[in-house]
């Protein structure tokens, strides 16, 4: 065997005390090649564009009218007669003392109407038989918004006529229907104190912030496994770690890629930030000279002292704490997915593979999503304080019940489990990953994975 | 480095890489053991080797020699110099993905390289290389061999052995079957083959059998295998003029790798 030997001079030796710490090159390569591609870019900046327009387009489209859908009526009962329905619906009527249920469908088939309303009046004008019996022909399937107008008008009519019967005023009974506006306040410091409370906002901020840490440690756990299994396939990963060790190059690589991720969560709070300030500076004073104007005019606009509303609540929330707790809970859940990811990436040979071992994975985090409404409705219940003291669905939940104002000392433990459990899972993840990335052609088992642990 | 599939080749060079630690035993690395600083003064070019597709080639090389422990300066001026010397001048801005089998394997010859390593560990580097590419790395690595530079090869091509290797070692099971001077072990497995050319047939050849036998404008030529030398034999036919040429024949290196795994090493181990 050749020796491992040489008479050249060690004049590398000098180099090597001096020789940087590999993980922050690692960390530079993955957070740069990243951020240089130009889907960064579009996806920062057009990111929360897309995600506004998610939002309202469908509410936009949603509001839309309708088409108008003519509606002809065999009003055997006399019961809506000769209610004009409105005007995605307007309503028609055929002679009862003319037609029957056969005719008025024969009728209807060749006509130009878009739906046929029978309602029957049966032996004697009974409510309860005519509830029943209603029937409607559609062209098409009838959409549910027309169904729902009907359902509506007809109970509407079969109420007062059943009332009527019993020697009711339904109009008294429309003056005895009350609802209740309670108005809740948050006690706290005085200037909490002064402003209505902002439940609603909080369950949206709760609800939105849950759903982004979710999908923000998902997308990037995922950038990690693909990252792993990119090197391994590429076989680029036995050169890298004749010079780093493997366990620098999983960590180098989850920070570099969390970085990216840290960056592009700040563009997104300056851009929104900015928009905030935008729609602060030119609409607030806007809406509080209008509120004058009408004050003096003594007709108040409802919409618009809502509107105030909502720059008074938004004032009354803790952002600087829910945007901190983003970003803990952020690079908390994502070291402990993304060490899990890594060690997954190693194991296998393609993204395909990966399917069998994700969904285990990736469960907590989607039992932390379905929980969400339950921890909306108690923050401070115990299965919110559970799920926010687990590490797996701590970011998710936490960032859930933050908007709600919970006690400190349950934020730093729920934190230092969390930190505590992604230190022991990167020390395992490390153990797989070392022995997965030099592992090819062979089909993964958990029980194998199991073993590599123990090497 | 010699050996069937599954000796254990590459599990040693991963162990003097670093990149898996040994059962039981220790490296040395010159007059002291292996540290883990040590993996600056090693090149190593793994037999599955790759690069990053979307990365262009001169940053993933300046990558990989940084982390080596270059600076970027350093590993610029020493990168323009190969890229030079190996005809890649214009893969600089290229992407990986956009080069030829053959072009990344330059590539990745530089990256193993471009450190001015001590010891060069190449697994099965000729393959996917045309002829040209081949003769022109083989140049190459002999010239960093003779600048100073051990070499480790682990190859099944034997001509390459034959025609690059001072020292071969020949593995199985994780054993070391022989090791040594590659002359040293020839001579060591020379099993009595003689070749002895004559320009008329000879019709005695005492205790020696003639293997071959075939004639060409020289005369003819014998094949002969001999347990004890054939120097009477051979005295005589030159002697009475007879004799073209007498040569011993030493195995070659894939006999002796043959021969080692089927029946094991003649000694257990080479001085």
């Amino acid at each position: 065997m050749c020796k491992i030997f040489s008479s050249k001079s060690l004049n590398t030796d000098l180099k090597l005390t001096a020789m940087r710490n590999p993980i922050l090159l690692i960390i530079q390569r993955e957070f740069l090649s990243r951020v240089r591609k130009k889907t960064f870019l579009v996806v920062t900046v057009l990111g929360p564009l897309i995600f506004a327009a998610m939002m309202i387009v469908p509410a936009i489209l949603a509001s839309l009218p309708e088409d108008e859908k003519r509606i002809i009526v065999l009003d055997e009962a006399a019961l809506i007669v000769p209610n004009e329905g409105r005007d995605e619906y307007p309503l028609e009527y055929l002679d009862p003392r003319e037609n029957d249920l056969e005719s008025a469908k024969a009728f209807f088939t060749t006509s130009e109407y878009d739906a046929f309303l029978y309602i029957p009046t049966g032996e004697s004008w009974d409510p309860d038989f005519i509830k029943n019996n209603i029937l409607l022909f559609g062209k098409d399937d009838p959409s549910i918004n027309m169904v729902q107008y009907l359902d509506g008008l007809l109970e509407t009519k079969l109420n007062e006529e059943k009332l009527l019967r019993n020697g009711v005023d339904p109009e008294v009974v429309a003056q005895s229907v009350t609802q209740v506006n309670i108005k809740s306040y948050t006690m706290g410091d005085a200037e909490e104190e002064a402003v209505q409370s902002a439940t609603p906002i909080k369950m949206a901020l709760g609800y939105i912030a849950g759903m982004m840490i979710y999908f923000f440690i998902f997308f990037y756990a995922v950038q990690v496994m693909r990252g792993v299994i990119e090197e391994k396939t590429s076989r680029i990963v036995e050169v890298i770690i004749s010079s780093v060790r493997p366990y620098q190059l999983m960590m180098g690589k989850i920070l570099g890629i969390g970085s990216v991720g840290v960056v592009q969560f700040l563009i997104w709070v300056i851009l929104s930030g900015g928009i905030y300030l935008i729609a602060s500076t030119f609409f607030l004073p806007e809406l509080l000279a209008n509120q004058a104007d009408m004050g003096a005019a003594g007709t108040p606009n409802v919409q618009d002292v809502e509107g105030l509303a909502i720059f008074d609540i938004m004032r009354s929330i803790n952002f600087p704490l829910i945007l901190g707790g983003f970003l803990f809970y952020f690079f908390g859940g994502y070291f402990l997915f993304s060490a899990m990811f890594a060690a997954l990436g190693s194991a296998i040979d393609q993204e395909a593979d990966s399917q069998q071992f994700m969904l285990p994975v990736t469960l907590p985090m989607i039992l932390a999503l379905i929980t969400a409404t339950n921890v909306i409705q108690e923050p401070n219940g115990p299965l919110a304080f559970w799920m926010s003291m687990i590490p797996f669905t701590s970011p998710i939940t936490m960032m859930i019940r933050l908007p709600f104002g919970i006690p400190i000392w349950q934020v730093f433990l729920s934190g230092a489990i969390l930190v505590g459990t992604f230190f022991a899972m990167v020390g395992l993840a490390g153990k797989i990953y070392r022995v997965g990335i030099l592992m090819y052609g062979k089909k993964v088992t958990w029980k194998e994975l199991y073993k590599w642990l123990r090497y | 480095m010699l050996g069937p599939n599954g000796a254990g080749k590459t599990s040693f060079i991963r162990i003097m890489n670093q990149i898996t630690a040994p059962d039981e035993g220790e490296v040395w690395f010159g007059d002291r053991k292996l540290q883990p600083s040590d993996i600056a003064r090693i090149g190593y070019l793994p037999e599955e080797r790759g690069l990053y597709k979307k990365m262009k080639v001169g940053e993933q090389v300046l990558y990989l020699a940084r982390l080596k422990g270059l600076t970027t300066a350093e590993a610029k001026s020493r990168a323009k110099l190969w890229f030079e010397r190996l005809e890649m001048n214009d893969f600089w801005d290229k992407k990986v993905e956009d080069l030829s089998k053959g072009m990344a394997q330059k590539v990745q010859f530089v990256t193993t390289v471009l450190h001015q390593p001590e010891l060069l560990i190449f697994d099965e580097p000729f393959t996917g290389f045309d002829p040209i590419n081949t003769n022109l790395i083989k140049k190459e690595i002999k010239r960093l061999s003779a600048e100073g530079a051990t070499v480790i090869f682990s190859t099944h091509r034997m001509e390459s052995v034959e025609e690059i290797c001072d020292h071969i070692g020949l593995i199985n099971d994780g054993q070391v079957m022989v090791e040594g001077p590659l002359l040293d072990i020839r001579k060591e497995y020379q099993n009595g083959t003689y070749a002895i050319t004559t320009k008329n047939e000879v019709a005695q050849w005492g205790d020696a059998e003639i293997i071959s036998k075939n004639s060409h404008h020289m005369g003819i030529a014998y094949m002969v295998k001999s347990e004890s030398y054939p120097g009477t034999t051979v005295s005589a036919l030159a002697q009475s003029g007879n004799l073209v040429s007498f040569e011993e024949v030493l195995p070659s290196v894939q006999d002796i790798f043959i021969e080692i795994v089927e029946h094991g090493p003649k000694t257990n181990r080479h001085a």
